[in-house]
């Protein structure tokens, strides 16, 4: 029995070529006939996510099978040579375990890949498309992104400056429900990070902006409150975090300004994200008890640490991998059978 | 036989503290189950060892210096049983067993007095105290050790640099509530002790007196001033931390004044 895999994904085709294979929920089931009417066949999964179109395979005559298989890729997006890249047996188990691993994707050490692949092979395992060659592969991919996961750093940190800064409330407030947040400016990103604890359970978002309809019809949009901008200090009673992001050229929040601020916060923390550039909170106000302030820099700098911890991982996790293929390929060798 | 459930005790601690280095030098600092089994092993082999000689003496064993850190040590374990759970702080254990381990050391290698003063007679008022005393130790020694992560997560934090102690330690916001919980508790054991100590009417050296008074007015005034908002975290963190070395600084005295002349 040999694992085949024939596939595209985020390092070899741009999106507009990705798009042109992707296999959305309804198509799956008759892609999965399709694919299981090709003579020589024992079994197959399709793992279609934004990042990757990939089709995993088990039989006993190969050539005939990526033949097949090429010739269902070709004839459904409609071109005449798919950019596809293929793998056999060894290969083939090696890259459904890095990739189930977060090790193939675009940010090294995401987690969602794992879910869409369990989601893909129950799809397959539903409709009856896998083998007993398939589902033990599969089994042990899930095996393996588990313990990559939890023996490695490689999913360590956050990545992008919107869920370090989430990562950091957690991390000074633990749980997020309740907690209020306002939004000093309207800008995308801050809009994000708003978003983002929204998401967590943050209670209440105010918004202040120069321009009020934009603050009310953002505050409209993620259910918060707007407030005039001039009066921002006035709404800052019991605000656990602060998410800056004005075009003023000078600070706006200054250490004298949060200091009479902070006498009525009492012992609650304040979280300062200042996402602006010029910085809209004076540095000094850091050294304020209970105040944590983070600028861009010093989020991106975090993102930036946690991308080299997880690649400096990368050889410890295909270390791990390289020894659960060997175990899966002397499994294979015990269990040769066409069996489906 | 009790020399070596201490020795075994001792073994399980460092092996804890062991494997907690040598996860922080792989760069994770997250404890294992084994941390876990470990500190249960240690308190297992604490507790029989206790239990021995208590039945030997006929009494609650603290009746040298020896037996009150063994005590104490056992102590800190079952409070962080109770608290480390409570609050979901993992690595309070990863903090406590060097903690523990410390003390226990220093109560075998150290040429400390082992010889049990006893009592003429057995007066359950004292012996409630004593036990009392030294358990509020065990919740103050956890407040310290809570006290000192909440100093390292602050520190981290105003670092503004990342790294894996970070992303360990629990969030800034549970190190401080379990800090000022475990005063509390600490307190209320002191104060109980106290009025055991006062109901047996025992006699009092004033240096003793005024040291335990001195701590339970400082853990007191610590409790006072975060309930009315004018000691911020920090600072009752930085002086639950002094205020536990001072406690195991004056032990020994305080213990030496305690044995029956």
């Amino acid at each position: 029995m040999t694992i085949l895999c024939a596939g595209i994904n985020h390092h070899n085709a741009p999106i507009e070529v990705r798009e042109k294979f992707a296999i959305g929920g309804n198509d799956l089931q008759e892609s999965l006939a399709q694919l299981r009417a090709i003579d020589g066949l024992f079994g197959a999964v399709i793992v279609s996510t934004c990042n990757r179109v990939e089709f995993y395979a088990a039989s006993v005559c190969p050539m005939r099978v990526m033949d097949g298989m090429r010739r269902f890729i070709d004839k459904r997006a409609g071109v005449t040579e798919a950019p596809f890249y293929t793998h056999d047996s060894h290969l083939s188990i090696r890259h459904l375990f890095r990739v189930a691993s977060g090790l193939d994707s675009m940010v090294i050490g995401e987690t969602e890949i794992l879910g869409q692949i369990k989601q893909a092979y129950t799809t397959a395992f539903k409709f009856g498309a896998t083998n007993v060659h398939l589902n033990k592969l599969f089994q042990n991919a899930f095996r393996v992104a588990k313990q990559v996961r939890s023996e490695t750093q490689i999913t360590r940190g956050s990545t992008s400056v919107g869920s370090v800064a989430v990562d950091l409330a957690g991390k000074i407030f633990g749980d997020l429900s309740g907690r209020k947040v306002m939004l000093l400016g309207a800008g995308d990103t801050s809009e994000r990070v708003a978003r983002s604890l929204v998401s967590r359970g943050v209670r209440t978002v105010i918004v202040a902006n120069r321009t009020f309809d934009r603050a009310a019809a953002l505050a409209d949009e993620i259910g918060g409150l707007a407030v005039h901008f001039d009066h921002w200090h006035t709404a800052f009673d019991e605000v656990d975090i602060l998410i800056c992001s004005t075009a003023a050229p000078h600070p706006i929040v200054t250490r004298e300004k949060l200091e009479a601020i902070m006498q009525s916060h009492q012992e609650r923390p304040l979280f300062i994200i200042d996402l602006a550039v010029p910085r809209d909170v004076h540095p000094s106000v850091n050294d304020l008890e209970n105040v944590y302030l983070y600028d861009i820099d010093s989020l991106e700098q975090i993102a930036r640490q946690s991308i080299e911890v997880r690649q400096g991982e990368i050889t410890r996790c295909e270390k791990m991998i390289d020894r659960h293929v060997r175990d899966f390929l002397l499994w294979m060798r015990n269990h040769p059978g066409a069996i489906r | 036989m009790d020399a070596y459930l201490l020795a075994a005790a001792t073994f399980c601690l460092l092996s804890s503290f062991g494997h907690t280095l040598f996860k922080l030098g792989s760069g994770r600092v997250q404890p294992g189950r084994l941390n876990l089994v470990m500190m249960i092993v240690a308190f297992g082999l604490l507790s029989t060892d206790l239990w021995m000689r208590g039945e030997v003496q006929r009494s609650c064993p603290i009746n040298s210096l020896f037996d009150v850190l063994v005590f104490m040590s056992w102590s800190t374990i079952l409070i962080y049983f109770v608290v480390g759970s409570a609050y979901r702080l993992s690595l309070l254990g990863a903090f406590t067993s060097p903690l523990v381990l410390g003390i226990l050391l220093f109560a075998q290698i150290t040429p400390i007095n082992r010889d049990a003063h006893m009592r003429l007679f057995r007066d359950h008022w004292i012996e409630l105290h004593a036990a009392l005393s030294i358990i509020s130790y065990g919740a103050f020694a956890l407040a310290g050790v809570a006290g000192l992560m909440y100093l390292l997560q602050n520190r981290q934090l105003k670092k503004r640099k990342g790294g894996t102690l970070l992303y360990n330690l629990p969030p800034i916001t549970d190190l401080g509530i379990a800090n000022a919980r475990l005063i509390w508790l600490g307190l209320i054991l002191l104060t109980v002790s106290f009025a055991a100590g006062f109901a047996s009417g025992m006699q009092v050296n004033t240096l003793k007196f005024w040291t335990s008074a001195g701590i339970w007015a400082a853990y007191a005034l610590m409790v006072l001033l975060r309930g009315i908002h004018t000691m911020a975290p920090k600072r009752t963190a930085i002086l639950s931390v002094g205020v536990f070395i001072f406690i195991l600084v004056t032990l020994p005295v305080i213990q030496h004044l305690s044995n029956p002349k």
